[in-house]
């Protein structure tokens, strides 16, 4: 019977040849990095250049030592070309599973073709680099928690900006009154739980346009820092010097080579970051308070019929979700140059944002993304270090980079995410 | 014998309407009672009181002899009252067992213990006949299956009072007849049912005793056993109502719309419509019958010029319209009844007068120049509810407060009310009641007799015997069979639409009797 044996191959065949296309065009874009490495690294050096990475920390401490890797320049710049030109032809011609990954590790081949050539004649300190990746990573991903809890929960948090501004602020302050980093990071989370408190009220309880609510009170915070700031702390310099977290090595592990010295010899607040994203994930999924604030989320009223408090669950997420901010605005101050500054969260908390979209609204995912953003950051600046000979890209050019990755990673590779179906939706008993 | 439930002179007002005045409604153990009225009339109000969804302004409720207060769902889940609502309360990301257990998890330590209520949601499966994979992810099933979850859902609260309101409207009559077997065995087993419902036929077919509402009061109440489609529909109703469709033989002439070889994608991106052919003439109605999500959908949207005709060619009155805009179609004296007309026939803010203009907006008297005319507006959409039998407060009220029978009216007054030369309906009786269904199929007989070409695209099996001149059977995108009505019977088309071929549902199935008549359910 024709009727139901025909349709099959062709419907087949359509799907097939819009595939066809998209597959093409990634292995054309393949093609194209390929050349780029060609033309503007290959060709700018010459045989008997060499790269020098090293791998050592810096500081003298006890750790497995590893030798420098040495790489001849002009011959390691062809070899990557010629890779990502045969991954682009093998895309074309047969087509890679699952592209995503290829065109990830193309990015990644990209980025290590341009530092081989940016090093060329001179050496860098690769573990440098990745230690600070981790560094400018973590108020980025505190930022990307604090969007997941209320994220999950419905409510969307535009305000992690002036949550994390004001934490930094409060926390630097207390612990210059004090002379105790541990309250100032607690004055941080406190006054970003408040901040939270307020949020929640208007977005839950009165129902504001979440958007409008998060971008007031970045407003607020932007205004009420600045104006602190200027008022008090910069006639009085003894409320900005609240001293620094000095770094804690977690014995056994920051021995491991690489992975040690630059995610095990950090700042308590990073520690208490990786605590956050385990704590959260397991939260989030094998709990009940989790399985109830995704529910509330995707689809409040069929929670609310099983008897689940909508409001009370979106209440404690957003108020975490402040608490979270907070510990990242710390970072900022007593986790790092342990002064406050105008502005000093520069963007941070809206990365986190996009970071927690990236990484699809979960907590390694977010920080995988938060990683990303905060390599091109310590890329930034170790190019800045190396000098206009090595690298002819104006330094003003080179600070663009993390948001330029920011919006080309939000526009081009996450491409459609499905956020929490109820995310920014105010949620009324009707 | 004490009723399970009893509903003692359940009130409640809402802004502007009575929707329960002094409802009383006893539930026995181990029945299906069904509560019959039309939309609006009140069902669902009395139900989500039941539910703790809405608080009633007076009137008592007695579960098993006891007075109890249900303020929210939690109290009627502790007094074992489950409700699976109409449009269904699952949660599309998560699996079965999480949407299952989400309020009432069952936890080892901190940790859900998801095999735990795996395994019981496998017991109450087997033990009722309710087949569902308790990892799959709701996303995933078919509306059929979601139900059962629903169900599961109520009876891993250990509910034995279950409410389900107009639980077919979105199953399959395959899918019905399965979710009815299920109710049977429930109530053999002891649980309590009360089903809401508008389909008279159902409600016969199903319920041992039925309770019917009328504008929030109870009108009557009977055992089901000898009970008449007729009687139950003039007490919903409150007037007598016509059940079969009046018409005279059909008067076909010139072709109007014609399309050939037409190839339509989906949203995503699969070949829906696969190269379908077909011919409607002036003066009769052509309905495509078959099971929903066979392409129906895309081949009217591709008609409409909502959506790409990828291969084949669209003619309206000899003109070529494939690809052409909608208000192009339009012009071609064409109307189109939208399957869903929340999404895609109104635009529910608006008042009634401007969702009545909202296709001819730019022509005079409407529009001069860039003003519009207000006053043309309002004096047309007063004269069109007066025509059409809109109840509406005034005409200047947002659509959205008009119930479901009342919004189609204004979308068939908006259609209609201008000479056609084909009118394109898609679904467009799907959840109406008996008294708008009626309205409807009149209008649509009553065009056709005007000399216009109708396309009805149909689920209801009953609707389109009832209505069609001609019958177009779609199948995975294609016409199975294009045949006149008069020569099959409604169990021949309803083989064609499971997917067998013209020559196998005519050796299979009983040929048609005397001439069938549809009766409206």
């Amino acid at each position: 019977m024709a009727a139901t044996t025909a349709p099959i191959a062709s419907i087949g065949s359509y799907a097939a040849r819009r595939e066809r296309r998209k597959a093409i065009a990634y292995g054309v874009f393949f093609l194209l990095v390929a050349l780029a490495i060609f033309f503007f690294f290959v060709r700018n050096s010459a045989p008997g250049m060499e790269s020098t990475f090293k791998l050592n920390p810096t500081t003298k401490e006890k750790v497995i030592q590893l030798g420098d890797l040495v790489l001849p320049t002009y011959q390691t710049l062809l070899v990557l070309a010629t890779v990502v030109g045969l991954l682009g032809l093998y895309q074309i011609m047969r087509g890679f599973k699952r592209v995503v990954l290829v065109l990830g590790l193309v990015a990644l081949l990209f980025v290590f073709a341009f530092l081989v050539w940016a090093v060329r004649d001179k050496s860098i300190n690769l573990l440098g680099i990745l230690t600070f990746t981790v560094a400018a990573a973590t108020p980025i991903a505190f930022g990307a928690m604090s969007g997941v809890m209320c994220e999950r929960s419905g409510v969307v948090n535009i305000a992690i900006e002036g949550m994390m501004l004001t934490g930094a602020m409060v926390a630097v302050i207390v612990a210059s009154i004090s002379g105790n980093l541990w309250l100032g990071l607690a004055g941080a989370v406190l006054i970003s739980g408040l901040l939270g408190v307020f949020l929640a009220i208007l977005a839950i309880h009165f129902r504001v346009d979440q958007i409008i609510a998060g971008t007031a009170i970045n407003i607020f915070a932007l205004g009420i820092t600045s104006f602190i700031s200027q008022r008090f702390m910069q006639p009085n310099p003894a409320l900005n010097s609240g001293g620094v977290f000095s770094k804690v090595a977690i014995p056994g592990l920051s021995q491991i080579p690489i992975i040690g010295p630059v995610f095990f010899n950090q700042s308590p607040i990073v520690y208490i970051l990786f605590l956050t994203i385990i704590a959260i994930h397991f939260m989030l999924f094998y709990t009940r308070w989790g399985l109830r604030t995704r529910a509330v989320g995707e689809h409040p009223s069929a929670a609310d019929t099983l008897g689940v408090n909508v409001f009370k669950i979106r209440y404690v997420n957003v108020i975490i979700g402040g608490m979270i901010a907070g510990v990242g605005g710390a970072y900022f101050t007593i986790g790092s140059v342990g002064r406050f500054d105008e502005a000093i969260t520069a963007g941070k908390g809206f990365i986190g944002l996009a970071a927690m979209i990236f990484g699809r609204w979960n907590p390694f995912g977010a920080y995988g993304a938060s990683l990303i953003f905060g390599f091109s950051d310590a890329l930034q600046a170790r190019l800045q270090v190396l000098g206009k000979t090595q690298v002819p890209i104006p330094s003003e050019w080179l600070l663009i980079l993390p948001y330029l990755v920011t919006m080309i990673v939000l526009a081009g590779v996450v491409g459609k995410t499905v956020a929490p179906a109820a995310d920014g939706k105010p949620y009324t008993k009707d | 014998m004490t009723p399970v439930l009893d509903l003692r002179n359940i009130t409640k007002q809402f802004p502007g309407v009575l929707a329960n005045d002094h409802i009383n409604l006893t539930l026995e153990e181990g029945e299906i009672h069904a509560l019959l009225g039309e939309n609006g009339a009140g069902k669902s109000t009395l139900m989500n009181i039941l539910y703790g969804l809405y608080s009633p302004d007076e009137g008592e409720i007695y579960i098993r002899g006891q007075r109890t207060q249900i303020t929210g769902p939690t109290d009627a889940i502790r007094q074992g009252v489950g409700m699976v609502h109409q449009h269904f309360m699952l949660i599309p990301v998560l699996t079965v067992a999480e949407n299952v257990m989400l309020g009432e998890e069952t936890t080892k330590g901190l940790v859900l213990d998801r095999k735990q209520v795996a395994s019981r949601i496998r017991e109450l499966s087997q033990r009722h006949g309710l087949e569902v994979d308790p990892d799959a992810k709701i996303e995933n099933l078919s509306v059929g299956v979601r139900q059962r979850v629903e169900i599961i859902k109520v009876l891993y609260r250990s509910a034995n009072i279950l409410i389900l309101d107009e639980p077919t409207a979105v199953l399959t009559p395959q899918e019905a007849d399965d979710l009815f077997g299920i109710l049977r065995s429930l109530r053999d087993q002891g649980v309590s049912v009360i089903f809401i419902s508008h389909k008279l036929r159902e409600v016969l077919d199903l319920a041992d005793r039925v309770t019917v509402i009328r504008r929030g009061r109870v009108v009557g109440e009977a055992k089901t056993e000898g009970a008449s489609q007729a009687m139950l529909a003039e007490l919903m109703v409150g007037r007598q109502v016509d059940l079969t469709v009046e018409k005279k033989p059909a008067h076909a002439a010139e072709t109007v719309l014609s399309f050939e070889n037409l190839k339509v994608l989906d949203n995503r991106l699969q070949l829906a419509v696969n190269g379908a052919s077909l011919d409607v003439r002036a003066g009769e109605i052509l309905g495509i019958a078959g099971v929903q999500g066979n392409g129906q959908t895309e081949l009217v949207e591709a008609l409409m010029g909502l959506r790409t005709v990828q291969n084949g060619t669209v003619h309206i009155a000899g003109q070529d319209v494939t690809n052409a805009s909608p208000r192009t179609i339009t012009e071609c004296d064409v109307s189109h009844i939208p399957e869903d007309r929340q999404e895609d026939g109104l635009v529910l803010p608006f008042p009634v007068h401007d969702n009545l203009i909202i296709n001819t907006y730019y022509r005079s008297p409407f529009s001069k120049g860039v003003i519009v005319n207000q006053q043309a507006i309002v004096d047309q959409a007063d004269g069109l509810i007066q025509e059409f039998d809109i109840r509406t407060p005034s005409a200047a009220v947002p659509v959205s407060n008009l119930s479901g029978g009342n919004q189609q009216k204004v979308i068939v007054a908006r259609e209609l009310n201008r000479p056609i030369k084909l009118l394109v309906a898609n679904q467009p009786t799907r959840g109406l009641d008996v008294g708008s269904i009626e309205f409807i199929h009149k209008q649509l007989v009553q065009k056709r007799d005007n000399g216009a070409a109708v396309l009805l695209v149909s689920a209801e099996l009953d609707e389109i015997m009832g209505l069609a001149d001609r019958i177009a059977v779609i199948f995975k995108g294609q016409f199975t069979a294009i045949v006149d009505a008069d020569d099959v019977s409604k169990e021949q088309v309803g083989l064609m639409m499971a997917g067998n071929s013209l020559e196998e549902a005519l050796a299979n199935a009983p040929r048609p009797t005397t001439k069938e008549r549809a009766i409206v359910t």
